[in-house]
This record gives C-alpha cells, structure tokens and sequence, in this order.
C-alpha cells in the first residue's frame, strides 16, 4: 500500500477500477454470498413480483392480440410499423452494450471491462429475447414466422434473399446465439466455484451440471482463455453488424427519412449510446443494493459516461447530417421530411429527442456529473427515452407522410400497444431479477484476475 | 466432502451432449419425412366409393376417353365428375341388374346425384384450371397417373405446392404434344428434351410462378 501512495499509477489518479482492501476470498464471498445465501431479501420479490406482474401484463396484451388480430393496435396505412418496430430497434440497440464491453473491450484489454461485463452480457440476452418477440408479433400470423427459415419446405418457395428482412433475421439470430455462447462460456468457471461453495445438495447439483466438469486445472484455463479469445472474435464483428443490417430495414427502402446512407453507422453508435445508458440504468441501483460500490466503482461509471458521450456525439453528427443531406439532396420529399419533424404533428417527438439525446448529455462533459451516480442514473433514463424517440421519429413519423397526400394519415398508439411495451419492461426486468439470485452478477474469477494484475502493477 | 457426481457422469454427459446434436437432425430428418409420406398426403391410398367406379375398366379395358364423361376438362376450370345419366348411356343396358350398380340405378330413379369421394382437391386458396394446362399440352396421366391401372381411384401425386412449382419451373419436363394429352399410354421417353423445349416455345407456354397466380 505504501508504494501507491508514493508513487501514484496514472489509474489512481481517476481512482482504482476494484476497492484495494479486497482479496481472493473476499471477492468471492461478496459475489457468491449474493447467490447462495438462503433466504431472499424482501426488496428483491418486490422487484421480482412487480416486474412478474408486468409480464403478465404482456401475456395478456400477447392473448388479445392473437385472438383479435393486428387490428388491436394503431398501425393503419401508411404507417404499417410504428410501435413494434420502434421496440424492437430498441430493444436491439441496447443489447449493443453488452457484446462491445465483453468482446471489444476485452480484445482491447480494457481491465475495467471485467467487474460489469457479466450482467452486461446479461441484459444484452434479454434485450435480445424482448426485441424478437416484436417481429414475431406483428407478423399478423405469427404461426408462419417459421417461413423466415430456409428449409426444404413442401410449398418449394424459399425466403427472399433480397430482402433485409432476411438479413436481419440471420443478423439477430447469430447475434443471439453468440451471445448465449459467450454469456455461458464465461460463466462456466463461477458456475464451478458456485458448486463447490453451495451448501444445499441441489444447488450443488444444478451449478455442477452447468460447470460441465470444470475443475480449474491448467490444462482447463488454458483451453479456456484460447476459447474465450476466440468467442470474443466472432462476437466483435457483431457488434457493428447487427445493428447495421436492422438499419438496412430502413435505408434499402425507399420512405424518405428511411432511404439515407448514414443509417448503418449512425444505427451502431446509437445503439451503443442507448445500450451504456442502459447499463448504467442498471448497475446504479444494483451497486448501491448490494453493497458493490467496490467492484463497481466511480472509474467504472466515469469510463461508462465517456463512452456514453462519445457515442452520443456521433449519434448528433448523425441527425446533422440528416438534416444537411435532406437539404443538399435538393429533392422535396427529403426536405419535406426534415420539415415535417421540426414543425408536423410529432414536432414535439423529434424536439423531445434533440433535447435528450444531444442537448442534455453534453452535461457528462462535467467530471462532477460524471462522478455523480444519481446524476448518471438520471441522465442514463433520459438517454433511453432519447433514444426511443429517435427511433419512433425515424420509424413512425417518416411513414406518416410518404409521397402521396392523399394515404397520409395519423398513428396513435392504442392501450394494447402501451401495454405490451411495458410488458416486455417487465419480462426484461424479471430476468434480470432471475439471473441476479441465480448467477453471479460479477465474473468472480475475471475479478480474481484483475486483483493479480493490480498487485503486479502496484509491485512496479 | 463427498464427490457430488458419480464418474460415470462424465461419459453420461459427453454422451449425451454428442447424442442430442444427432437426436435434433434425426427429429427433423423424420419430420421432413412424414410430412412427405403418403400417410400425410394421402398419396396411394384408394378411397371408398358409393359405388367401386373402376378407372381401369372403363379406359384401361374398354377404352373411353376421359372426355366422354369429365366433359368440361378442355373449357372450364373443373374437370367435371359425369351426371348419372352419363352412367346410364350404357348401364341402361349393360349389366343393369347388377347389384353392384343398384346405387346408381337409385340415383337416377330419385335423381338425386351420387355422392362421390373427391380424391384430388385443391386447397380453396389455390386457384386451379383444367383447360388452360390442357390447352398447352400437359397430359392427364402427367397428374392423374396411371388411371387405366386404378381399379379404384388414388391419388398420384401429393399435390405440395413444391410439385406444382417443379412444372412451372421447368415446364419441358411435363409438356407433351396435345393430340397426346389424353392418351393413357404416351411414352414420356418419346420426345428429347429439346423437342420438348420446341413444344414449350411453339404452344407458348409461359407457366407462372408468381404468388397471386394461383392464391388470387
């Protein structure tokens, strides 16, 4: 200890990414005890019973509409997407974070990366499994989703491979698969120090078949760290993909406000930014709850709000352009429908949407703000409505005045719409709430790690 | 502390990890296959008639063209199934005692139709023209097979939407010249597929594929 004070690392100077009084055991006491004490905080099953409430809440707004059809929500032509599409980019978006901080910032060995990258990854599959159910249910019979997958079927016809609907159904799939894949790789070593600490026989015997055998011998954590590696390599590039080939949804069509080239890029830094607001809406609470202030400290959150505000500026640049593109296309469609958003019936929308997405966060320029965790948390919330504006804007607003004046119409969403967006709230929360009882919500050996490198680098 | 797993669990799971990858494909390589099997397409299976009407009889043995009772296959959509007095042209006479023929002497007593069991139905969303496929010269035995070998009439082909689509994909595979269309007996060898392809440009054949087709 003495050595830091004499002799500062540069990261000290921003405070240390994990609290220097932890060790071995006391990190992995803190993380485990989480999971294997018995007996369940009451605030957790007032969360947990909450967000069920609302999944059930979703179940039934599933129900009516399958037994009344589309016709239940807003949607009318032209505007044949609006709530649900909006949900599902959202969704998506904010998966986003999670596969960047556990795939690109571990290839960029960013070391902060490790005491978040667990419910990051997480909350990136449930995202996930919240924004597939969008496309399914506004399928109007979503009994045939299957025709999205190409099988050898008996009507002979395949998927239009043209089409970026394809695409995108092979882009969140993949995505959603990799995910799960490097979600439970990286929990295989805590789920074998779960079994070995957990004092009731099932629980034993649940995390022993989820470790599949792991014993940490070297031979184990080389193999490991090789496959890791590897998992974080086919994860990095989806990063960028997904969100680029949803963006292609819009930009290979031929809406104004759709049809523009800075989707795919304009797509991935907005999904970053809503998928770190995400992360801090969430870690917030979570390390005040449980007491992790140490694991998830200031560094963390200061890290988290300047990727945050370096996306956010490229998601300004984003709308920048839009607006400069639609002027310089000299074409009046295009600049009908920048007008439409600054002054048509959903001005308040896209103005609500600047003042989120660009005006506000430019607060974390502030080292106070940045180093506020309720101030953090707040902004992180106005980030994703923000961001789900933007969405609604592009979505929604531009369908509502296409090329003909005479299909224009309006789009208000009905209760059922409402309440499946909430609902989908709540099946999100629940897994979450689920996972944090269940699995641990920080790597404990990545910490483990962490704390040997730190001890290196103090010793230099 | 005692060891939560038996040794024998490591080959149990290894085993089944590897089994489950075979289980899945197997799964669906049977799925795939009931779903083409006569058992779901009802292909090849004789159905009960109210009166055992034989194919092979009648065109096999005596000889009738198929136009002398579905009368309406060269003009309409539907291939009509005869009226009894078509029966009667004959069984007014020939074997008119017959019990095996007293439902159609009924029917055409109380003229009421005979009720038959329709063997090839089209699904009600698929549009569907006699006329047009044998003004282009398709055959009837090219979808109705061998009828002057069916004692009592099945059905040939699954009807899937992927058999339609096979022809109007390559319709030289099917064509043959129209004074053969309803022959039983025309060798399908007889023509080289570029004499096929000279039949397909000559009747203008341009088979379609697009969806709203035949689901209008």
């Amino acid at each position: 200890m003495s050595t830091l004070q004499e002799n500062p690392p540069p990261s000290s100077r921003r405070g240390p990414i994990i609290d220097p009084d932890y060790n071995f055991g006391s990190v992995t006491d803190k993380i485990s005890s989480i999971v294997l004490t018995p007996g369940t905080h009451m605030g957790w099953w007032l969360g947990f019973g909450a967000s069920f409430l609302l999944v059930m809440v979703m179940l039934w707004s599933i129900a009516v509409l399958f037994a009344r059809g589309i016709g239940v929500w807003g949607l009318n032509v032209p505007v044949g997407w609006a709530f649900d599409i909006t949900n599902f980019v959202w969704w998506i978006g904010i998966g986003h974070a999670g596969t960047l901080i556990s795939a690109i910032l571990l290839l960029l060995r960013q070391d902060w990366r490790t005491s978040i990258n667990r419910f990051a990854e997480a909350m990136t599959l449930f995202a996930v499994s919240c924004a597939l159910l969008y496309p399914l249910l506004h399928l109007g019979r979503p009994s045939y989703f299957y025709f999205l997958i190409p099988y050898p079927a008996t009507h002979g016809v395949w998927p239009q491979f043209r089409s970026p609907l394809i695409w995108d159904f092979f882009a969140v799939g993949t995505y959603g698969t990799v995910s799960l894949l490097f979600w439970y790789v990286g929990l295989i070593p805590d789920l074998a120090t779960l079994r070995d600490r957990a004092r009731n026989r099932y629980a034993a015997i649940i995390y022993g078949i989820l470790a599949m055998g792991w014993r940490n011998s070297a031979r184990h954590w080389m193999r490991y760290q090789k496959a890791y590696l590897l998992l974080a390599g086919l994860a990095t590039p989806l990063v960028v993909s997904v969100h680029t080939i949803v963006s292609f949804d819009f930009a290979a069509g031929i809406v104004p406000g759709w049809h523009v080239t800075i989707f795919p890029p304009y797509f991935v830094a907005g999904a970053i930014y809503s998928g770190f607001a995400m992360v801090l809406t969430l870690a917030i609470p979570l390390r005040a709850a449980y007491g992790l202030q140490g694991l998830v400290t200031e560094r963390h959150l200061d890290n988290m709000a300047k990727v945050m505000l370096t996306a956010g500026l490229v998601v300004a640049y984003g709308y920048l352009m839009e607006a400069f593109m639609s002027w310089y296309s000299g074409n009046v469609f295009e600049q009908y429908v920048m007008l439409n958003r600054l002054q048509g019936p959903y001005r308040y929308t896209y103005w609500a949407l600047l003042i989120c997405n660009i005006i506000i966060p430019q607060l974390l320029w502030s080292r106070a703000v940045r180093s506020s965790p309720i101030a953090l948390f707040i902004l992180s919330l106005i980030i994703n409505v923000g961001m789900w504006l933007e969405r609604f804007v592009i979505i929604a607003v531009s369908l509502h005045r296409d090329f003909l004046p005479s299909s224009w119409d309006m789009y208000t969403p009905t209760f059922w719409e409402w309440s499946l967006y909430i609902g989908t709230i709540g099946l999100f929360l629940s897994l979450l709430f689920l996972f944090i009882r269940l699995l641990p919500m920080i790597s404990i050996f990545e910490v483990r790690e962490l704390l040997v490198e730190e001890a290196h680098r103090e010793s230099e | 502390m005692p060891q939560i797993f038996h040794p024998s669990m490591n080959t149990l799971s290894r085993v089944s990890i590897f089994g489950a990858v075979f289980i899945v494909a197997g799964a669906l390589t049977v799925l795939a296959l009931v779903v083409r099997s006569p058992y779901v397409t009802g292909q090849n299976l004789a159905l009960d008639q109210p009166v055992p009407f034989s194919h092979e009889h009648h065109v096999g043995d005596v000889g009738l063209d198929c136009r002398y009772c579905h009368t309406s296959v060269e003009h309409a959509a539907t291939a009509n199934v005869p009226p009894t007095k078509t029966c009667m042209n004959c069984h007014s006479q020939l074997f008119a005692d017959s019990p095996m023929l007293a439902p159609v002497q009924k029917s055409y007593r109380d003229k009421t139709p005979l009720e038959w069991t329709r063997v090839h139905d089209v699904p009600d969303f698929a549009y569907f023209n006699h006329s047009i496929h044998i003004q282009k010269g398709v055959g009837c035995t090219t979808c109705h097979g061998q009828v002057n070998e069916m004692p009592l009439m099945w059905r040939d082909q699954s009807l899937y939407m992927k058999w339609c689509l096979d022809c109007h994909r390559n319709p030289a595979d099917a064509v043959r010249p129209r004074e053969e269309v309803f022959s039983v007996d025309w060798d399908a060898e007889s023509l080289s597929p570029e004499e096929r392809q000279k039949l397909v440009d000559s009747y203008h054949i341009e088979s379609k594929t697009d969806c709203y087709h035949c689901h209008r």
